[in-house]
Protein backbone atom coordinates (compact mmCIF):
# COMPACT_ATOMS: atom_id res chain seq x y z
CA UNK A 1 0.00 0.00 0.00
CA UNK A 2 1.23 3.42 -1.17
CA UNK A 3 1.68 5.30 2.50
CA UNK A 4 1.70 8.94 2.10
CA UNK A 5 4.24 11.49 2.50
CA UNK A 6 4.07 12.39 6.55
CA UNK A 7 6.89 15.30 6.70
CA UNK A 8 6.59 17.34 9.66
CA UNK A 9 2.78 19.03 9.46
CA UNK A 10 4.66 22.73 9.16
CA UNK A 11 7.17 21.59 6.62
CA UNK A 12 6.71 23.81 3.28
CA UNK A 13 8.20 22.68 0.28
CA UNK A 14 11.12 25.49 -0.67
CA UNK A 15 10.32 26.80 -4.23
CA UNK A 16 12.30 28.97 -6.67
CA UNK A 17 13.45 30.23 -9.82
CA UNK A 18 16.74 30.32 -11.86
CA UNK A 19 17.33 31.49 -15.45
CA UNK A 20 18.82 29.25 -17.84
CA UNK A 21 21.53 30.48 -20.07
CA UNK A 22 19.17 31.21 -23.20
CA UNK A 23 17.00 33.95 -20.97
CA UNK A 24 13.98 31.48 -20.20
CA UNK A 25 13.16 31.67 -16.39
CA UNK A 26 12.03 27.91 -15.04
CA UNK A 27 10.29 27.18 -11.43
CA UNK A 28 12.70 24.97 -9.65
CA UNK A 29 11.37 22.52 -6.34
CA UNK A 30 12.47 21.00 -3.85
CA UNK A 31 11.39 16.91 -4.59
CA UNK A 32 9.83 14.45 -1.91
CA UNK A 33 10.68 11.21 -2.22
CA UNK A 34 10.60 7.66 -0.18
CA UNK A 35 12.96 5.46 -0.46
CA UNK A 36 12.05 1.93 0.79
CA UNK A 37 10.22 -0.35 2.67
CA UNK A 38 10.99 -2.34 0.17
CA UNK A 39 14.50 -0.44 -1.48
CA UNK A 40 17.05 -3.74 -1.66
CA UNK A 41 19.61 -1.40 0.04
CA UNK A 42 18.14 -0.31 3.03
CA UNK A 43 18.96 -3.59 4.53
CA UNK A 44 15.53 -4.48 5.64
CA UNK A 45 12.03 -2.40 5.80
CA UNK A 46 13.64 0.68 6.79
CA UNK A 47 11.62 3.57 4.65
CA UNK A 48 13.51 7.02 4.06
CA UNK A 49 11.42 9.73 3.31
CA UNK A 50 14.07 12.36 1.27
CA UNK A 51 13.61 16.40 0.87
CA UNK A 52 15.70 16.69 -2.66
CA UNK A 53 17.18 19.64 -3.90
CA UNK A 54 18.09 18.51 -7.65
CA UNK A 55 20.78 15.70 -6.18
CA UNK A 56 21.61 16.79 -2.71
CA UNK A 57 19.60 15.41 0.31
CA UNK A 58 18.59 18.74 2.12
CA UNK A 59 16.56 16.88 4.81
CA UNK A 60 16.21 12.98 5.64
CA UNK A 61 13.13 11.26 8.17
CA UNK A 62 13.42 7.79 9.04
CA UNK A 63 10.25 5.77 9.24
CA UNK A 64 10.75 2.70 11.38
CA UNK A 65 8.61 -0.07 12.68
CA UNK A 66 8.00 -2.25 10.21
CA UNK A 67 9.10 -5.11 11.81
CA UNK A 68 7.65 -4.29 15.17
CA UNK A 69 6.61 -7.37 16.78
CA UNK A 70 6.27 -6.22 20.76
CA UNK A 71 8.88 -7.89 22.03
CA UNK A 72 9.01 -5.92 25.26
CA UNK A 73 4.75 -6.83 25.65
CA UNK A 74 5.57 -10.58 25.01
CA UNK A 75 8.48 -10.55 27.79
CA UNK A 76 5.74 -9.18 29.95
CA UNK A 77 3.36 -12.40 29.59
CA UNK A 78 6.13 -14.91 29.46
CA UNK A 79 5.86 -17.15 32.73
CA UNK A 80 10.06 -18.01 32.78
CA UNK A 81 12.54 -15.47 32.52
CA UNK A 82 14.24 -18.68 30.29
CA UNK A 83 11.35 -18.02 28.15
CA UNK A 84 12.57 -14.81 26.86
CA UNK A 85 15.62 -15.80 25.10
CA UNK A 86 14.54 -17.44 21.87
CA UNK A 87 12.57 -13.97 21.82
CA UNK A 88 16.40 -12.21 22.38
CA UNK A 89 17.85 -13.86 19.60
CA UNK A 90 15.44 -13.07 17.11
CA UNK A 91 15.82 -9.08 18.27
CA UNK A 92 19.29 -9.44 15.97
CA UNK A 93 19.28 -12.53 14.26
CA UNK A 94 22.44 -11.47 12.10
CA UNK A 95 24.19 -11.79 15.89
CA UNK A 96 21.87 -13.96 18.16
CA UNK A 97 24.81 -15.49 20.25
CA UNK A 98 25.14 -12.03 21.40
CA UNK A 99 21.52 -10.80 21.92
CA UNK A 100 20.87 -13.91 24.05
CA UNK A 101 23.90 -13.48 25.73
CA UNK A 102 23.12 -9.78 26.91
CA UNK A 103 19.67 -11.08 28.51
CA UNK A 104 21.05 -14.22 30.08
CA UNK A 105 24.21 -12.08 31.39
CA UNK A 106 21.11 -9.16 32.96
CA UNK A 107 18.96 -12.20 34.59
CA UNK A 108 21.83 -13.80 35.84
CA UNK A 109 23.30 -10.14 37.43
CA UNK A 110 19.55 -9.63 38.84
CA UNK A 111 19.69 -13.11 40.97
CA UNK A 112 23.22 -12.90 41.38
CA UNK A 113 24.51 -16.14 39.96
CA UNK A 114 27.92 -17.21 39.36
CA UNK A 115 28.54 -19.22 36.55
CA UNK A 116 31.29 -21.79 36.08
CA UNK A 117 34.61 -20.60 34.29
CA UNK A 118 33.98 -22.83 31.31
CA UNK A 119 30.72 -21.17 30.85
CA UNK A 120 32.14 -17.73 30.32
CA UNK A 121 35.10 -19.02 28.07
CA UNK A 122 32.93 -20.61 25.63
CA UNK A 123 30.46 -17.87 25.89
CA UNK A 124 33.09 -15.68 24.53
CA UNK A 125 34.21 -18.02 21.88
CA UNK A 126 30.82 -18.32 20.35
CA UNK A 127 29.90 -14.17 21.08
CA UNK A 128 33.53 -13.70 18.83
CA UNK A 129 32.84 -16.15 16.45
CA UNK A 130 29.40 -14.46 16.14
CA UNK A 131 30.65 -11.12 15.88
CA UNK A 132 32.92 -12.37 12.73
CA UNK A 133 29.71 -13.91 10.83
CA UNK A 134 28.12 -10.48 11.53
CA UNK A 135 30.69 -8.00 10.61
CA UNK A 136 31.13 -10.56 7.10
CA UNK A 137 27.68 -9.57 6.15
CA UNK A 138 27.97 -6.23 6.96
CA UNK A 139 31.57 -6.15 5.02
CA UNK A 140 29.69 -8.25 1.87
CA UNK A 141 26.30 -6.18 1.46
CA UNK A 142 28.47 -3.05 2.09
CA UNK A 143 30.53 -4.21 -1.45
CA UNK A 144 27.09 -4.25 -2.72
CA UNK A 145 26.12 -1.44 -2.04
CA UNK A 146 29.02 0.45 -3.17
CA UNK A 147 28.84 -1.70 -6.03
CA UNK A 148 31.07 -4.59 -5.61
CA UNK A 149 29.08 -8.14 -5.75
CA UNK A 150 32.15 -10.23 -5.59
CA UNK A 151 33.34 -9.69 -2.16
CA UNK A 152 29.92 -10.86 -0.79
CA UNK A 153 30.36 -14.29 -2.26
CA UNK A 154 33.84 -14.47 -0.71
CA UNK A 155 32.31 -13.58 2.58
CA UNK A 156 29.40 -16.03 2.67
CA UNK A 157 31.91 -18.78 2.03
CA UNK A 158 33.23 -17.90 4.98
CA UNK A 159 30.23 -17.18 7.13
CA UNK A 160 29.10 -20.63 6.12
CA UNK A 161 32.19 -22.11 7.51
CA UNK A 162 30.84 -20.16 11.41
CA UNK A 163 27.32 -21.09 10.78
CA UNK A 164 29.10 -25.10 10.66
CA UNK A 165 30.45 -24.58 13.69
CA UNK A 166 27.36 -23.17 15.52
CA UNK A 167 25.25 -25.86 14.11
CA UNK A 168 27.74 -29.19 15.26
CA UNK A 169 27.23 -26.99 18.57
CA UNK A 170 23.65 -26.53 19.18
CA UNK A 171 21.74 -27.91 16.11
CA UNK A 172 20.81 -24.33 14.77
CA UNK A 173 22.37 -21.91 12.11
CA UNK A 174 21.07 -18.87 12.61
CA UNK A 175 18.83 -18.51 15.68
CA UNK A 176 20.58 -20.26 18.40
CA UNK A 177 18.76 -20.78 21.95
CA UNK A 178 22.07 -21.79 23.05
CA UNK A 179 23.41 -19.25 25.71
CA UNK A 180 20.70 -20.21 28.83
CA UNK A 181 20.38 -17.83 31.90
CA UNK A 182 23.27 -19.51 34.13
CA UNK A 183 25.00 -21.72 31.36
CA UNK A 184 24.27 -22.98 28.31
CA UNK A 185 21.55 -25.69 26.64
CA UNK A 186 24.62 -27.98 25.69
CA UNK A 187 28.44 -28.54 25.91
CA UNK A 188 30.93 -28.34 23.12
CA UNK A 189 30.90 -31.79 20.80
CA UNK A 190 33.43 -33.38 20.42
CA UNK A 191 36.37 -32.04 17.97
CA UNK A 192 34.76 -28.65 18.42
CA UNK A 193 37.93 -27.07 19.67
CA UNK A 194 40.25 -28.56 16.78
CA UNK A 195 37.87 -27.25 13.98
CA UNK A 196 37.78 -24.01 15.60
CA UNK A 197 41.02 -23.27 15.77
CA UNK A 198 41.30 -25.00 12.17
CA UNK A 199 38.80 -21.94 11.53
CA UNK A 200 41.50 -19.38 13.05
CA UNK A 201 44.26 -20.57 11.10
CA UNK A 202 42.19 -20.37 7.88
CA UNK A 203 40.62 -17.14 8.13
CA UNK A 204 43.41 -15.19 9.15
CA UNK A 205 44.77 -15.06 5.80
CA UNK A 206 41.27 -14.43 4.09
CA UNK A 207 40.65 -11.10 6.35
CA UNK A 208 43.94 -9.71 4.36
CA UNK A 209 42.57 -11.53 0.88
CA UNK A 210 39.01 -9.60 1.65
CA UNK A 211 40.75 -5.94 2.58
CA UNK A 212 42.73 -6.82 -0.64
CA UNK A 213 39.60 -7.33 -2.49
CA UNK A 214 37.26 -4.41 -1.21
CA UNK A 215 38.81 -2.40 1.83
CA UNK A 216 41.82 -0.82 -0.85
CA UNK A 217 40.39 -1.27 -4.02
CA UNK A 218 40.46 2.21 -5.62
CA UNK A 219 37.04 2.31 -6.58
CA UNK A 220 35.55 1.81 -3.26
CA UNK A 221 38.23 4.28 -1.22
CA UNK A 222 36.68 6.87 -3.65
CA UNK A 223 32.65 6.02 -2.91
CA UNK A 224 33.31 5.82 0.71
CA UNK A 225 36.47 8.13 1.89
CA UNK A 226 35.20 11.37 2.75
CA UNK A 227 31.47 10.61 2.56
CA UNK A 228 28.95 10.55 5.61
CA UNK A 229 31.77 12.17 8.26
CA UNK A 230 30.38 11.35 11.55
CA UNK A 231 32.06 13.90 13.93
CA UNK A 232 33.27 12.72 17.69
CA UNK A 233 30.59 14.97 19.43
CA UNK A 234 27.95 14.29 17.69
CA UNK A 235 28.35 10.49 18.12
CA UNK A 236 28.76 10.86 21.57
CA UNK A 237 25.67 12.94 21.80
CA UNK A 238 23.34 10.82 19.89
CA UNK A 239 24.76 7.88 21.96
CA UNK A 240 25.97 5.99 19.21
CA UNK A 241 28.46 2.82 19.81
CA UNK A 242 30.06 0.32 18.36
CA UNK A 243 32.33 -0.09 15.60
CA UNK A 244 30.42 3.06 14.13
CA UNK A 245 31.93 5.03 17.32
CA UNK A 246 34.98 4.04 17.14
CA UNK A 247 35.37 4.63 13.90
CA UNK A 248 34.56 7.89 14.64
CA UNK A 249 37.79 8.22 16.72
CA UNK A 250 36.27 7.56 19.99
CA UNK A 251 38.58 4.39 21.74
CA UNK A 252 35.67 2.93 23.43
CA UNK A 253 34.61 -1.19 24.04
CA UNK A 254 31.92 -1.92 26.58
CA UNK A 255 34.45 -5.32 27.13
CA UNK A 256 37.23 -3.45 28.04
CA UNK A 257 35.26 0.07 29.33
CA UNK A 258 32.42 -1.71 31.53
CA UNK A 259 34.33 -5.17 31.54
CA UNK A 260 31.96 -8.23 31.86
CA UNK A 261 32.85 -11.97 31.74
CA UNK A 262 36.59 -12.99 30.93
CA UNK A 263 37.44 -10.60 28.10
CA UNK A 264 39.73 -8.80 31.02
CA UNK A 265 41.67 -11.97 31.05
CA UNK A 266 42.35 -12.07 27.33
CA UNK A 267 44.76 -10.15 25.58
CA UNK A 268 43.23 -7.50 22.36
CA UNK A 269 42.97 -4.13 21.53
CA UNK A 270 40.24 -1.91 20.09
CA UNK A 271 40.22 -0.50 16.96
CA UNK A 272 39.68 2.93 16.37
CA UNK A 273 38.95 5.23 12.70
CA UNK A 274 41.96 6.87 11.99
CA UNK A 275 41.01 8.53 8.34
CA UNK A 276 43.61 7.11 6.56
CA UNK A 277 41.52 7.71 3.81
CA UNK A 278 40.23 10.47 4.20
CA UNK A 279 38.25 12.54 7.56
CA UNK A 280 37.83 10.23 10.76
CA UNK A 281 34.33 9.07 11.04
CA UNK A 282 33.77 8.55 7.49
CA UNK A 283 32.10 5.38 5.55
CA UNK A 284 35.74 3.83 5.20
CA UNK A 285 36.89 3.92 8.50
CA UNK A 286 33.38 2.49 9.87
CA UNK A 287 34.06 -0.57 7.56
CA UNK A 288 37.99 -1.00 8.44
CA UNK A 289 36.64 -1.14 11.99
CA UNK A 290 35.11 -3.84 11.23
CA UNK A 291 37.57 -5.70 9.54
CA UNK A 292 39.95 -5.06 12.03
CA UNK A 293 37.48 -5.95 14.64
CA UNK A 294 37.54 -9.67 12.70
CA UNK A 295 41.19 -9.57 13.45
CA UNK A 296 41.19 -8.65 17.02
CA UNK A 297 38.26 -11.46 17.64
CA UNK A 298 40.38 -13.85 16.11
CA UNK A 299 43.02 -13.62 18.80
CA UNK A 300 40.58 -13.27 21.43
CA UNK A 301 39.31 -17.00 20.18
CA UNK A 302 42.61 -18.35 19.68
CA UNK A 303 43.44 -17.31 23.40
CA UNK A 304 39.64 -18.98 24.62
CA UNK A 305 40.19 -21.91 22.87
CA UNK A 306 43.54 -22.29 24.72
CA UNK A 307 42.84 -21.41 27.77
CA UNK A 308 39.39 -23.31 28.04
CA UNK A 309 38.98 -25.14 31.62
CA UNK A 310 37.40 -28.26 32.70
CA UNK A 311 34.01 -28.31 34.34
CA UNK A 312 30.37 -28.00 34.28
CA UNK A 313 28.22 -25.74 31.50
CA UNK A 314 25.32 -25.15 34.00
CA UNK A 315 25.39 -23.91 37.30
CA UNK A 316 22.52 -24.35 40.01
CA UNK A 317 19.95 -22.06 39.47
CA UNK A 318 16.59 -22.48 41.10
CA UNK A 319 14.10 -24.39 38.47
CA UNK A 320 11.58 -21.56 38.57
CA UNK A 321 13.27 -18.16 38.40
CA UNK A 322 12.23 -15.33 40.82
CA UNK A 323 14.02 -12.08 41.63
CA UNK A 324 13.82 -10.45 44.23
CA UNK A 325 10.01 -7.67 44.53
CA UNK A 326 11.27 -4.46 42.90
CA UNK A 327 14.80 -5.83 41.72
CA UNK A 328 16.29 -3.87 38.45
CA UNK A 329 18.91 -4.20 36.80
CA UNK A 330 20.63 -2.51 33.47
CA UNK A 331 23.85 -4.37 31.78
CA UNK A 332 25.16 -3.31 29.02
CA UNK A 333 27.22 -5.76 26.66
CA UNK A 334 28.94 -4.87 23.19
CA UNK A 335 27.26 -6.83 20.58
CA UNK A 336 28.43 -6.72 17.20
CA UNK A 337 26.49 -3.38 16.79
CA UNK A 338 27.37 -1.74 19.79
CA UNK A 339 25.53 -1.45 23.25
CA UNK A 340 23.30 -3.84 24.03
CA UNK A 341 21.57 -3.28 26.95
CA UNK A 342 18.89 -5.00 28.64
CA UNK A 343 17.02 -2.97 31.10
CA UNK A 344 15.07 -5.64 33.10
CA UNK A 345 12.50 -4.59 36.66
CA UNK A 346 11.08 -7.54 38.36
CA UNK A 347 7.87 -7.69 40.63
CA UNK A 348 8.73 -10.69 42.82
CA UNK A 349 7.00 -13.57 40.31
CA UNK A 350 8.64 -15.96 37.44
CA UNK A 351 7.59 -13.29 34.64
CA UNK A 352 9.47 -9.46 34.11
CA UNK A 353 7.58 -6.70 34.78
CA UNK A 354 9.15 -4.70 32.22
CA UNK A 355 12.37 -5.28 30.15
CA UNK A 356 13.77 -2.54 27.61
CA UNK A 357 16.08 -3.43 24.95
CA UNK A 358 18.00 -0.61 24.33
CA UNK A 359 19.40 -2.26 20.53
CA UNK A 360 22.33 -0.38 19.02
CA UNK A 361 20.85 -0.55 15.56
CA UNK A 362 18.02 1.61 17.00
CA UNK A 363 20.40 4.06 18.40
CA UNK A 364 22.58 4.32 15.74
CA UNK A 365 20.19 4.57 13.12
CA UNK A 366 18.97 7.40 14.91
CA UNK A 367 22.01 9.61 13.87
CA UNK A 368 21.79 8.85 10.42
CA UNK A 369 19.18 12.29 9.64
CA UNK A 370 22.87 14.34 11.01
CA UNK A 371 25.10 12.83 8.85
CA UNK A 372 23.10 12.43 5.16
CA UNK A 373 22.17 16.50 4.90
CA UNK A 374 24.41 17.62 2.48
CA UNK A 375 24.85 14.26 0.90
CA UNK A 376 24.22 13.15 -2.70
CA UNK A 377 21.51 10.55 -2.97
CA UNK A 378 23.33 7.94 -4.05
CA UNK A 379 25.76 8.28 -1.41
CA UNK A 380 22.47 7.82 1.19
CA UNK A 381 22.36 3.95 0.21
CA UNK A 382 26.32 3.86 1.41
CA UNK A 383 26.09 5.69 4.47
CA UNK A 384 22.91 3.60 5.47
CA UNK A 385 25.05 0.68 5.00
CA UNK A 386 28.16 1.50 6.69
CA UNK A 387 25.53 1.89 9.84
CA UNK A 388 25.01 -1.52 9.17
CA UNK A 389 21.31 -1.55 10.44
CA UNK A 390 19.71 -4.86 11.48
CA UNK A 391 15.96 -4.07 11.08
CA UNK A 392 14.99 -6.43 13.55
CA UNK A 393 16.55 -5.10 16.14
CA UNK A 394 15.68 -1.28 15.39
CA UNK A 395 11.85 -2.19 15.35
CA UNK A 396 12.04 -4.97 18.14
CA UNK B 1 32.86 9.33 41.18
CA UNK B 2 30.28 7.00 42.91
CA UNK B 3 26.81 7.38 42.79
CA UNK B 4 26.74 8.56 46.76
CA UNK B 5 29.15 11.24 45.51
CA UNK B 6 27.30 12.40 42.90
CA UNK B 7 24.35 12.64 44.21
CA UNK B 8 25.98 14.98 47.15
CA UNK B 9 26.72 17.48 44.63
CA UNK B 10 23.52 17.35 43.15
CA UNK B 11 22.16 17.79 46.48
CA UNK B 12 23.73 20.98 47.32
CA UNK B 13 22.54 22.54 43.89
CA UNK B 14 19.50 21.14 43.04
CA UNK B 15 18.04 20.03 46.76
CA UNK B 16 14.68 21.52 46.11
CA UNK B 17 14.81 19.15 43.42
CA UNK B 18 15.75 15.59 44.51
CA UNK B 19 14.08 13.05 47.03
CA UNK B 20 16.68 10.71 49.12
CA UNK B 21 18.16 8.48 46.91
CA UNK B 22 17.23 4.78 47.28
CA UNK B 23 19.04 1.17 46.36
CA UNK B 24 17.23 -0.72 44.01
CA UNK B 25 17.34 -4.86 45.25
CA UNK B 26 19.53 -5.94 42.67
CA UNK B 27 23.02 -5.31 43.02
CA UNK B 28 26.08 -6.59 40.34
CA UNK B 29 28.10 -8.64 42.63
CA UNK B 30 28.84 -11.25 40.33
CA UNK B 31 30.77 -10.06 37.74
CA UNK B 32 33.84 -7.21 37.44
CA UNK B 33 33.09 -3.87 38.87
CA UNK B 34 29.45 -2.82 38.24
CA UNK B 35 27.67 -0.84 40.20
CA UNK B 36 24.92 0.70 37.93
CA UNK B 37 22.49 0.71 41.19
CA UNK B 38 22.09 3.67 43.40
CA UNK B 39 19.13 5.76 41.47
CA UNK B 40 18.43 9.24 42.06
CA UNK B 41 14.37 10.83 42.10
CA UNK B 42 14.32 13.67 40.46
CA UNK B 43 11.36 16.09 39.67
CA UNK B 44 9.45 16.05 36.37
CA UNK B 45 9.83 19.65 35.68
CA UNK B 46 13.00 19.66 36.65
CA UNK B 47 15.17 17.51 34.31
CA UNK B 48 16.45 19.79 31.81
CA UNK B 49 18.67 21.81 33.87
CA UNK B 50 19.85 18.99 35.75
CA UNK B 51 20.75 16.93 33.01
CA UNK B 52 22.04 19.86 31.82
CA UNK B 53 24.33 20.63 34.59
CA UNK B 54 25.30 16.87 34.50
CA UNK B 55 26.66 17.07 31.16
CA UNK B 56 28.80 20.12 31.40
CA UNK B 57 30.17 20.01 35.14
CA UNK B 58 33.43 18.69 34.43
CA UNK B 59 33.85 16.31 37.07
CA UNK B 60 30.41 14.81 36.16
CA UNK B 61 30.54 14.82 32.10
CA UNK B 62 27.88 12.50 31.47
CA UNK B 63 28.02 12.91 27.88
CA UNK B 64 26.53 9.56 27.24
CA UNK B 65 22.85 8.92 27.68
CA UNK B 66 23.04 4.89 27.79
CA UNK B 67 19.22 4.11 28.11
CA UNK B 68 15.96 5.79 28.55
CA UNK B 69 13.19 3.57 29.51
CA UNK B 70 9.59 5.04 29.88
CA UNK B 71 7.42 2.57 32.90
CA UNK B 72 4.11 1.98 33.98
CA UNK B 73 4.16 1.05 37.59
CA UNK B 74 0.44 -0.54 37.37
CA UNK B 75 -0.82 2.06 39.82
CA UNK B 76 -1.62 4.50 37.92
CA UNK B 77 2.07 6.09 38.49
CA UNK B 78 4.40 6.11 35.46
CA UNK B 79 7.87 6.96 34.96
CA UNK B 80 10.72 7.57 33.20
CA UNK B 81 14.11 5.87 33.94
CA UNK B 82 17.70 7.75 32.49
CA UNK B 83 20.82 5.32 32.36
CA UNK B 84 23.50 8.27 31.87
CA UNK B 85 27.47 7.12 31.22
CA UNK B 86 30.37 9.09 30.98
CA UNK B 87 32.70 8.42 28.50
CA UNK B 88 35.56 10.32 30.35
CA UNK B 89 35.37 9.49 33.16
CA UNK B 90 33.49 5.88 33.13
CA UNK B 91 31.42 6.61 35.88
CA UNK B 92 27.28 6.00 35.82
CA UNK B 93 24.32 7.16 37.24
CA UNK B 94 20.75 6.30 37.37
CA UNK B 95 17.63 9.16 37.43
CA UNK B 96 14.59 8.14 37.82
CA UNK B 97 11.22 10.38 37.32
CA UNK B 98 7.93 9.77 38.19
CA UNK B 99 4.49 11.51 37.11
CA UNK B 100 1.14 10.07 37.16
CA UNK B 101 -1.85 9.37 34.65
CA UNK B 102 -3.62 12.20 35.14
CA UNK B 103 -0.28 14.54 34.80
CA UNK B 104 1.46 12.45 32.68
CA UNK B 105 4.42 15.40 31.11
CA UNK B 106 7.74 15.21 32.22
CA UNK B 107 10.10 17.38 30.47
CA UNK B 108 12.74 16.35 27.46
CA UNK B 109 16.00 16.03 27.89
CA UNK B 110 16.19 15.59 23.70
CA UNK B 111 18.05 19.18 23.32
CA UNK B 112 20.66 17.84 25.84
CA UNK B 113 21.34 14.29 24.18
CA UNK B 114 20.00 13.96 20.71
CA UNK B 115 20.10 10.01 20.94
CA UNK B 116 16.63 10.82 23.79
CA UNK B 117 14.83 11.98 21.03
CA UNK B 118 13.82 8.41 19.35
CA UNK B 119 13.70 7.12 22.62
CA UNK B 120 11.13 9.62 24.17
CA UNK B 121 9.50 8.96 20.90
CA UNK B 122 9.25 5.39 21.69
CA UNK B 123 8.29 5.90 25.43
CA UNK B 124 5.09 8.01 24.03
CA UNK B 125 4.38 5.60 21.71
CA UNK B 126 4.38 2.59 23.97
CA UNK B 127 3.33 4.30 27.40
CA UNK B 128 1.44 7.80 26.55
CA UNK B 129 3.96 9.71 28.20
CA UNK B 130 3.94 13.69 27.06
CA UNK B 131 7.88 15.14 26.68
CA UNK B 132 7.29 18.62 26.74
CA UNK B 133 9.69 20.34 24.33
CA UNK B 134 10.12 17.41 22.28
CA UNK B 135 10.85 19.06 18.70
CA UNK B 136 9.24 16.23 17.15
CA UNK B 137 7.09 14.23 19.19
CA UNK B 138 4.92 11.32 16.76
CA UNK B 139 4.34 7.64 17.40
CA UNK B 140 7.52 5.63 15.73
CA UNK B 141 6.90 1.69 16.20
CA UNK B 142 3.59 1.85 16.27
CA UNK B 143 1.17 3.41 13.20
CA UNK B 144 0.51 7.20 13.11
CA UNK B 145 -3.42 5.91 13.59
CA UNK B 146 -3.07 3.42 16.17
CA UNK B 147 -5.21 3.47 19.45
CA UNK B 148 -4.10 3.56 22.74
CA UNK B 149 -0.59 2.70 23.99
CA UNK B 150 0.74 -0.63 23.95
CA UNK B 151 3.09 -0.98 27.19
CA UNK B 152 0.13 -0.02 29.47
CA UNK B 153 -0.38 -2.34 32.08
CA UNK B 154 -4.36 -1.43 31.21
CA UNK B 155 -3.88 -1.87 27.82
CA UNK B 156 -6.44 -3.79 25.51
CA UNK B 157 -5.69 -4.19 22.00
CA UNK B 158 -7.80 -2.50 19.27
CA UNK B 159 -10.44 -5.08 17.82
CA UNK B 160 -10.06 -3.66 14.19
CA UNK B 161 -7.49 -1.49 12.38
CA UNK B 162 -8.51 -0.40 8.68
CA UNK B 163 -10.80 -3.47 8.83
CA UNK B 164 -8.17 -5.76 9.79
CA UNK B 165 -9.15 -8.12 12.63
CA UNK B 166 -6.29 -7.49 15.16
CA UNK B 167 -6.71 -9.84 18.29
CA UNK B 168 -5.32 -13.49 16.44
Amino acid sequence: MLQPPTLPTDYTVKQGHIKTSTGKTIRTEEMIINMGPQHPSTHGVLRLEIVVDGEIIVDCIPHIGYLHRCFEKHCEHMTNYQQVIPYADRMDYCSAMTSEWAFALAAERMLKIEVPERVEYIRVIMAELQRIASHLIAAGTYGIDSGAFTPFLYTFIDREKILDLFEMTCGARLLYNYIWIGGLSHDLPPKFIEQAQEFVKYFRPRIKMLNDLLSYNEIFVKRTANVGVLPKDVAVNYAVSGPQLRGSGVNWDLRRDDPYSVYHKLEWEPQVGKGEMGTVGDCWDRHIVRMREMEQSLNIIEQALAGLPEGNVKAAIPKRIRPEKDAEIYVRTESSRGELGYYIVSDGTASPFRVKARGPAFVNLSVLPEIVKGAMIADLVLIAGSIDIVLGEVDR
Amino acid sequence: MTPQEIFKVLKAKFSDALIEPTISAAGGSASVGYAMQLWIQIAPDRLKEICLFLRDNNAMQFDYLSCLSGMDYSNGTFGVVYHLASIVHKHKIILKTFCTKDNIHVQSVSAVWGTANWHEREAFDLFGIIFDEHPDLRRILMPDDWEGHPLRKDYKVQEFYHGIKVPY
